[in-house]
């Protein structure tokens, strides 16, 4: 049991590449804290500086009210689950669970307790035996998980440790991780590029990218009131329809100094197909360009007459002038059509030009 | 899932099979059986009269007293080189794997050893371990040591086992560097994480997930000791003195070109074969149980 502080944690590879930009995150005891990123925004680089794996170019990292910077791996009480499970070939998954025990001096009726306990917990009992080679990948994964937890540390460190499974297993796995965390109590830090693992897993999301925290907080809060056009576009799937609040057909329905802010941002879900302008709202006309029904719901991709496109200024941001529409499944719009749709004023998000800060209404 | 080629008929994968096949006849299976034929067969000194004489060379063989020996020799040299040159070739392996600078030179430096033929290794070491000359025999004078290869069977042993290690470590460096490499970085991690000093690290998660490679080489190098040390041991210490550093590949040598006894040589060529066949055998028998792949 222990909180986890980082205070502007940075990283510098002797070839000047900065990993990580001054990163301060606070972790309280037994929260279950995700980060999320793109490939290469660093969240796997502070994760294993976090275990120890990495130096710290300078900051510091505190675990349980200690400063670990220079403590080594074995000696912070972490234990850590790999993306590729990083299990021991050529021992049983029973010598797997108890080797850190062994390392530690354990005696063995109390590691054969442990391991036993963890192995009823995970639904590994029958599995002892057997060497890794002879297991499935959901299998593999919980016995990577029962080393860590047979250890009882003060901190869980998962490096994406779903990504290797398939997706109907991902998402078993997922809830099993979120109960398992909840029943021990264990503060955990999870890394993820999965938006939506990280949005049902998280009691402190902290959204990363090129090796900065770009917003910490609840989840939902984040959802609801993102920090910036990068963590509007990021989180949240589809992505939210960023455009620019100084083109004709947006100007003024905004009106007044909202029109200053430079980027307007709606969610998908918060777009209706409608004839009507809901007051203070905004309305766009759109041309239909393609249609993804996926049963409950459909995503309408519709395109803006070329006068009026949008801007694009992120990554993982839509093409400009594409609008993406999610609508009931039961709605049946053709490719082709000309369709309006709108939102209400306070589904709006407003962002500076450079989409750094966000704006309230 | 299988994955093996199929040819559309048989000539095509006879040709391909042929020149494989045509080396191991020439090279292996044809001088085998010439000397299996050898060894029953009694010529006189000049080659003029040749009598098939069955057993009677492997009779006379187990006679001689040097024979044993020999045999003691080749086994007491073997472990030493096996030992040795795998040990070394592992430390250095472990060292040069690390994240150093400059891991690049230090690597293709050690692998140059290997490109030194036996005999020229040979020479250069009895340069260096010359008695009255070399500087690491003057050194060991200096100190007291009264080294004399020349003179010394002990010393003479010491002399070709620091040479047939040094040339095969470059071998057993390659593959363990290899070895090493092929273990994922993560799963060393995670025992570090586990609480186990590198060490215990090295001795319970990397020396087991390499024991595929350390079997392969001990299988080649006692191949190597029984065999390819002819070049060393006759350029350093022609077996001598008095036979101390005559090992059964030697005494073949020895006995078939320099004796003339071509019947005696063939008959210990043919006991060698046999032994080294046991040998592996043995290893791939009790010891590739022991082996993770």
């Amino acid at each position: 049991m222990a909180n986890v502080t980082l205070r502007n944690v940075r990283k510098a590879y002797p070839n000047g590449f900065e990993a990580i930009k001054g990163v301060d995150v606070d972790v309280a005891d037994g929260q279950f804290c995700v980060l999320v990123g793109p490939s290469g925004c660093g969240k796997s680089t502070l994760l294993r500086m976090v275990a120890g794996l990495e130096t710290i170019t300078s900051g510091e990292i505190n675990i349980g009210g200690r400063v670990v910077n220079q403590v080594e791996p074995a000696d912070r009480d972490i234990a850590m689950v790999f993306q590729n499970y990083a299990l021991y070939p050529h021992m049983s998954v029973f010598n797997n669970m108890a080797y850190g025990l062994r390392n530690r001096g354990m005696k063995e009726a109390e590691i054969k307790t442990r391991v036993e306990e963890a192995a009823r917990i995970l639904e590994l009992g029958t599995m002892l035996t057997r060497k890794p080679g002879q297991l499935s990948g959901g299998q593999r994964q919980r016995v990577a998980m029962g080393r860590a937890i047979v250890r009882q540390p003060k901190v869980f460190l998962f490096d994406e440790p779903l990504s290797n499974l398939d997706a109907k297993l991902r998402i078993s796995m997922r809830v099993e991780i979120r109960k398992l965390q909840r029943r021990l109590n264990v503060t955990s830090i999870y890394v993820t590029h999965d938006q939506l693992e990280a949005m049902t897993l998280a009691d402190i999301l902290v959204v990363m990218n090129g090796g900065q925290v770009e917003q910490v907080g609840n989840p939902l809060a984040i959802y609801e009131k993102p920090a910036t056009t990068f963590v509007a576009s990021f989180i949240g799937a589809p992505p939210m329809n960023l455009m620019s609040t100084r083109q004709d057909e947006i100007k003024p329905q905004l009106g007044g100094s909202a029109v200053e802010a430079g980027i307007l941002g709606i969610r998908p879900e918060d777009l209706a197909i409608t004839d009507q302008t809901p007051s203070g709202g905004v309305a766009l006309s759109l041309t239909i360009d393609a249609i993804e029904r996926v049963g409950a719901e459909t995503f309408v991709y519709g395109s803006r007459a070329q006068d009026q496109q949008g801007v694009a200024t992120n990554p993982g941001e839509l093409p400009p002038g594409e609008v993406i529409v999610r609508i009931p499944g039961t709605e049946a719009p053709a490719i082709g059509q000309k369709i309006r749709v709108a939102a209400v004023r306070n589904k709006l998000h407003l962002f500076s030009g450079d989409g750094r800060k966000r704006i309230e209404i | 899932m299988e994955n093996r080629a199929i040819f559309p008929g048989r000539l095509l994968a006879c040709l391909l099979v042929f020149p494989q096949l045509a080396v191991s006849l020439i090279f292996f299976y044809w001088p085998a059986a010439q000397a299996l034929w050898q060894s029953f067969l009694v010529q006189d000194a000049f080659g003029l009269s040749t009598e098939f004489v069955w057993f009677e060379n492997y009779v006379n063989l187990l006679k001689t007293p040097e024979y044993y020996h020999a045999i003691g020799t080749t086994f007491f040299f073997s472990l030493l080189v096996v030992f040795f040159s795998l040990a070394i070739g592992l430390l250095l392996a472990v060292m040069a794997n690390r994240n150093i600078a400059g891991v690049q030179i230090y690597r293709t430096f050690l692998i140059i050893p290997y490109a030194v033929a036996p005999a020229v290794a040979s020479v250069l070491f009895i340069f260096m371990f010359q008695p009255g000359l070399g500087m690491i025999a003057r050194a060991l004078q200096r100190n007291g040591i009264d080294w004399n290869p020349v003179l010394n069977g002990n010393h003479a042993m010491i002399l070709i086992v620091i040479v047939a290690v040094w040339n095969q470590i470059s071998y057993n460096f390659l593959f363990f560097l290899a070895g090493l490499q092929s273990i994922p970085k993560s799963v060393i991690e995670a025992a570090a994480i586990d609480g186990a000093r590198p060490m215990r690290r090295f001795w319970t998660i990397v020396f087991p997930l390499l024991s595929p490679t350390t079997f392969f080489l001990i299988v080649v190098n006692i191949t190597y000791a029984f065999f390819n040390t002819l070049g060393i041991i006759d350029t350093a210490t022609e077996g001598g003195p008095n036979g101390s550093t005559s090992t059964l590949v030697y005494k073949v040598f020895l006995d078939g070109k320099a004796g003339s006894d071509l019947g005696g040589s063939a008959a210990q060529s043919v006991i060698l074969m046999i032994i080294v066949v046991a040998l592996t055998a043995v290893q791939f028998r009790y010891v590739e149980k022991k082996v993770h792949y």
